[in-house]
């Protein structure tokens, strides 16, 4: 009785090896091992700030490339491209360190409530049918689209200004909160030297006392900061002025001269002109006559 | 400007209907069956529910503070109601201990560890019940006999028990079965809430009327087991009962009434309702004739329950313009 | 049996505070703003400029495209400046603002009250008449009414249906029109069924206005082919598929237009405008809103110029309440909650609402129960709270594959919901995104 069940249990198990055998030959997929070496450097967050459904689409598009040219894991950076480069025995491409800039500087004393919002507390929602609670229709509306969306934690909205924030030392340049905010507001730009960025706190379209009339702290597209630039860095169009970071070498000489402190200079040290009273991004207009 | 204008999306009025008014609702639609209890098991009926209803709401309260860490929501009355109906799935004399280790079951595995109301895939007070059933067979089929003359004076755990018609029919002793006037006022052995049909089905109509449940769940499980019922009982009718004993005992109305059309695990389309209601008609029926359990009401509703993802995919309602 | 459509529906409190109010005529106000956007579809084209002066009448902007439509000044005085100004989204749109002086009318126009009925124009020639008075759809939709009486080829139109109902709670716009206007109505409608081939009309009234019903069926009996059914009160009545299929038993496809069930539907306001045009030369310049909200102290039916600011309609109403917390133009159900109150009257404005405070902050939402009472009231036959989850988790095509553009934002699920879901809100924007979607695989 014994044996009939060993053979038998026997004979089952030697079919289903045979089986399981030719199975893994006919329906075996040759997946590229180098394909999981790169997976295993990248940092796994699935982000897609590359531009690829998540890391596993990265590591193949890097593998199938023939150059590394245009493919950048803007989370890890040029360390982790490094790693990369000498799996795949590639040359790797530099890139620049980018970081997410929040182009809103209307605070909630700068740019004053005109009406309450009681809908579903979410930026895209509230978008589709209205311009915002306050007189500014291009501003930050402080919902959280952007924070939501953020894989690092990036990025919060200061209760204090009713705006979002990008955290310098979470950012990966990932860009999700850029595609996120349906105002286009957040813009990812070159991070700078010592993380020090100078840029246009300011995206309203609308003329200057409109503008102003709306929000203390916009853009009025008065063009002295144009006019001041030396390397043609700022150009001004619908009424609101735009610092080409390519070109930008921050000399500081636009913050000086705008009326309205839309133009922002961070991780700078003080200046000399004005010691310690004045905070880095909120120039006075007095400081405008000083330099003339 | 002070008096800022408020904006927001339409519509910009509510029905003003919400959770807790449903959940009051479905709980003044079991008063009739509670009073029916009290009638009939007394005291015992009493504190049954009185300790479920008590120890559903702690356990609600201490998982949503301590381990959920959020607002408790106790007065939305979920809780009480799955109180109550555990309450009403459970023998009049069955001891504090087990109502509360039931409770918690309830609570706790049937609802919190889903993320609370609205999320869990079973019916919480069915967890509780089957909990109890599996843990506690002999005390959760051992029910008093009820005797109206004697109901009030009656002690709580003493009182004398017997067989109900279920088991009885199980047992294939169709002749010691109650008259059906009996069974339908409830004079008869069982669950605390589920003797009555008349008072069950007087909660029906409030709960129709009030719109807070539509005819679909409770007819199509009443009507398949009827039809199934009778067929058997066409078929051999010394071996299987009569539909109408059927439609009348055991947990058959409480559950179709007031189980199987809990919201968060019934389909949400009409046709899906009435697959799911035909679903637990034929299991019950199932568990009843062939099983070794006396009552399959329980474990159908359950099963349907966890089926309910799945007629919701498939059974979608009827679109506008569609076929 | 009263017919109505037969799936979903709700029966929200019908509140017409203004219902016995006859239609006052409102003064003009000394400057008027008016948005060269009315309509659905292309702005017009401003045709006047800085300083010309312009009548009652005058055409101020020409239709910018094929759905489009041209719009009239409603004042005689000086264009003072085109610019920018706020629509009720708060957002800045190009209008044209006019100084009023006097009130001198087009001399084209018949300022008679005398009932016009004969017409020996023929169809097209109705039609261009109607395009060229700025005629869109008066209910709140906007569409350019001229474009609906022009059928895409393939389509024949059997049946005009009229549209009023007036489902929406609070508004009498409709109502006061029809009592007081109500065989101008019927020479309107027999002017469309003319333009459109068809020789017979329904005009389908919820009966929640019996005066209505009554004093139309008397007068209707003179007009052949035009039939007027009482409806039972069910909203979304006034969807334009909803009435199809309370009125002639057929619905829609998903995705078709309402032709292709051999109806048009035109409000019951447009058919009037058909009169005034075809029959009077009057473009459309004014239009009757209703002003009103439980706090309002004196609720009113007014017949006001284009261009008028809100906040002079609610003035001529008794002001605005103290504890005012919106101001809706449009009913409670669909219309839109105002920025401002100096948002001006345009022809889409079929009423303005004030809700109290107390009555327009929402309540907290909670999770869903899966009642299913949304999908029970949707009258589209949706399941709203798997859409609205869809949309949540950006599942597209989950949403496309439940229908979500088939959605007609009646409010209905929100209405209903027991936890305050916001519903709608998500679905509004899951079905603009889902729609994105389908005109980029399209393209």
């Amino acid at each position: 009785m014994i044996l009939i069940a060993v053979i038998s249990l026997g004979a089952i198990g030697a079919i289903g090896a045979v089986f399981l055998y030719a199975a893994s030959k006919k329906f075996e997929v040759y997946e590229d091992p180098r394909i999981a070496q790169v997976q295993e450097v990248l940092p796994g967050a699935n982000c897609g700030g590359c531009g690829y459904p998540g890391c596993g689409g990265f590591a193949a598009a890097c593998v199938k490339a023939d150059s590394l040219d245009g493919l950048l894991c803007p989370v890890g950076g040029a360390e982790v491209m490094g790693k990369v480069a000498t799996i795949l025995g590639k040359e790797a491409a530099s890139a620049e360190p980018m970081i997410a800039v929040v182009r809103c500087n209307g605070t909630c004393e700068a740019r004053p409530r005109t009406n309450r919002y009681d809908g579903v507390q979410s930026c895209s929602i509230a978008s589709t049918l209205y311009g915002g609670e306050t007189g500014c229709t291009f501003g930050c509306l402080g919902y959280g689209d952007c924070v939501s969306v953020c894989n690092f934690d990036a990025i919060h909205i200061n209760p204090a200004t009713g705006l979002a924030e990008v955290d310098e030392e979470k950012c990966t340049s990932c860009g999700a909160c850029v595609k996120a905010c349906p105002k286009n507001i957040i813009e990812l730009r070159k991070k700078g030297p010592k993380s020090r960025r100078i840029f246009v706190s300011c995206v309203n379209k609308d003329k200057g006392g409109v503008a102003k009339k709306a929000c203390a702290n916009a853009c009025i597209g008065c063009s002295k900061c144009q006019k001041e630039c030396p390397f043609e860095a700022i150009t001004i169009e619908n009424n609101v002025a735009y610092i080409d970071y390519t070109k930008c070498r921050l000399c500081r000489k636009c913050v000086a001269v705008c009326p309205t402190g839309a133009i922002h200079e961070l991780n700078f040290p003080p200046r000399k002109v004005e010691p310690k009273e004045a905070p880095a991004s909120t120039p006075k207009v007095k400081e405008e006559t000083n330099l003339k | 400007m002070e008096n800022k204008l408020i904006v927001s999306p339409s519509p910009h009025i509510h029905g003003g209907d919400s959770i807790s008014k449903n959940m009051y609702g479905v709980l003044i639609a079991l008063v009739p069956a509670f009073l029916v209890s009290l009638y009939f098991f007394g005291l015992g009926a009493l504190i049954v529910t009185v300790a479920s209803v008590f120890f559903c709401v702690l356990f609600e309260y201490l998982i949503q503070k301590f381990l959920m860490k959020k607002e408790p929501t106790l007065y939305d009355g979920s809780a009480i109601l799955t109180g109550v109906l555990l309450a009403f799935n459970l023998p009049s004399n069955l001891p504090i201990w087990i109502i509360a280790i039931g409770a918690l079951a309830a609570i706790g595995i049937g609802k919190m560890s889903f993320g609370g109301l609205g999320n869990n895939i079973f019916n919480p007070a069915l967890t509780g019940r089957i909990f109890l059933l599996i843990s506690f067979p002999a005390q959760m089929t051992t029910w008093p006999i009820v005797d109206a003359l004697n109901a009030f004076p009656m002690t709580y755990t003493d009182a004398t028990t017997g067989a109900t018609v279920l088991s009885l029919m199980n047992e294939g002793a169709l002749d010691k079965l109650p008259a059906v006037s009996d069974m339908l006022v409830g004079n008869m052995g069982g669950s605390l809430g589920e003797v009555s049909a008349l008072a069950l089905i007087l909660g029906l109509f409030y709960m129709l009327w009030k719109k807070i449940i539509t005819w679909h769940i409770p007819v199509s499980v009443l009507a398949t087991v009827f039809v199934f019922t009778g067929i058997m009982h066409l078929i051999n009718p010394a071996q299987y009962a009569d539909p109408f004993v059927h439609l009348l005992s055991g947990g058959l109305m409480l559950g179709a009434i007031f189980m199987a059309t809990d919201y968060v695990t019934s389909p949400m389309s009409k046709s899906g309702m009435l697959v799911y209601g035909v679903g637990i008609g034929i299991l019950t029926t199932v568990i009843r004739l062939f099983g070794s359990y006396p009552e399959g009401m329980s474990f159908a509703i359950f099963i349907m329950n966890g089926v309910t993802p799945l007629i919701n995919s498939y059974m979608k309602p009827k679109h506008f313009g569609g076929k | 049996m009263l017919r109505t459509f037969r799936i979903g529906g709700i029966h929200p409190p019908e509140n017409k505070l203004s219902a016995d109010k006859k239609i006052t005529v409102l003064a003009t106000p000394k400057q008027v703003i008016i948005p060269l956007s009315q309509h659905i579809g292309a702005p017009a084209q401003a045709v006047v400029k800085k300083g010309d002066p312009v009548k009652v009448g005058t055409l101020l902007a020409k239709a910018g495209g094929f759905v489009s439509a041209n719009i009239h000044s409603s004042v005689s005085g000086k264009v003072n400046k085109i610019d920018n100004a706020i629509d009720s989204s708060g957002y800045k749109r190009p209008a044209i603002y006019i100084d009023v002086e006097g009130d001198e009318w087009e001399e084209t126009i018949d300022r008679s009250d005398a009932l016009v009925k004969e017409c020996t124009l023929s169809s097209k020639e109705i039609v261009d008449k109607i395009a060229a008075a700025g005629i869109v759809g008066l209910g709140g939709a906007t569409f350019p009414t001229q474009v609906k009486l022009m059928p895409p080829p393939g389509n024949k139109a059997e049946i005009i249906i009229i549209n009023a109902v007036e489902c929406e709670p609070y508004l009498t716009s409709d109502h006061s029109l029809m009592l007081e206007k109500s065989e101008q109505i019927l020479v309107g409608v027999t002017l469309l069924m003319k333009a459109v081939h068809v020789n017979k009309a329904i005009i389908g009234i919820e009966n929640n206005k019996p005066d209505a019903i009554a004093l139309m069926q008397k007068q209707a009996v003179s007009y052949p082919g035009i039939e007027i059914m009482p409806l039972k009160v069910q909203y979304p009545q006034g969807g334009e598929k909803q009435l199809i299929d309370a009125v002639i038993r057929r619905q829609v496809k998903s995705g078709a237009l309402p032709i292709s069930a051999g109806a048009v539907v035109q409000n019951v306001g447009t058919a009037y405008a058909v009169y005034e045009a075809v029959q009077k030369n009057k473009p459309l310049f004014e239009r009757v809103v209703t002003v009103t909200g439980k706090a309002v102290s004196n609720p009113s039916n007014f017949l006001v110029r284009m261009g008028t600011p809100i906040s002079t309609l609610i003035e001529a109403a008794g002001g605005i309440p103290e504890n005012t917390g919106k101001i809706i133009g449009g009913g409670p159900m669909m219309g839109k909650a105002l920025i401002s109150a100096e948002v001006p009257v345009t022809k889409g404005s079929s009423g303005v609402l004030l809700l109290t405070q107390e009555e327009s902050v929402r309540k907290p939402m909670h999770d869903c129960i899966r009642c299913a009472k949304c999908v029970n009231v949707c009258p589209m036959g949706l399941n709203p709270t798997l859409l609205m989850n869809a949309t949540e988790f950006k599942e597209w095509e989950l949403a496309e594959k439940n229908y979500i553009t088939d959605c007609i934002e009646c409010g209905s699920c929100s209405y209903t919901c027991p936890a305050n879901r916001p519903l709608l809100d998500y679905i509004r924007s899951g079905k603009g995104k889902v729609m994105g979607i389908i005109r980029a695989r399209k393209s």
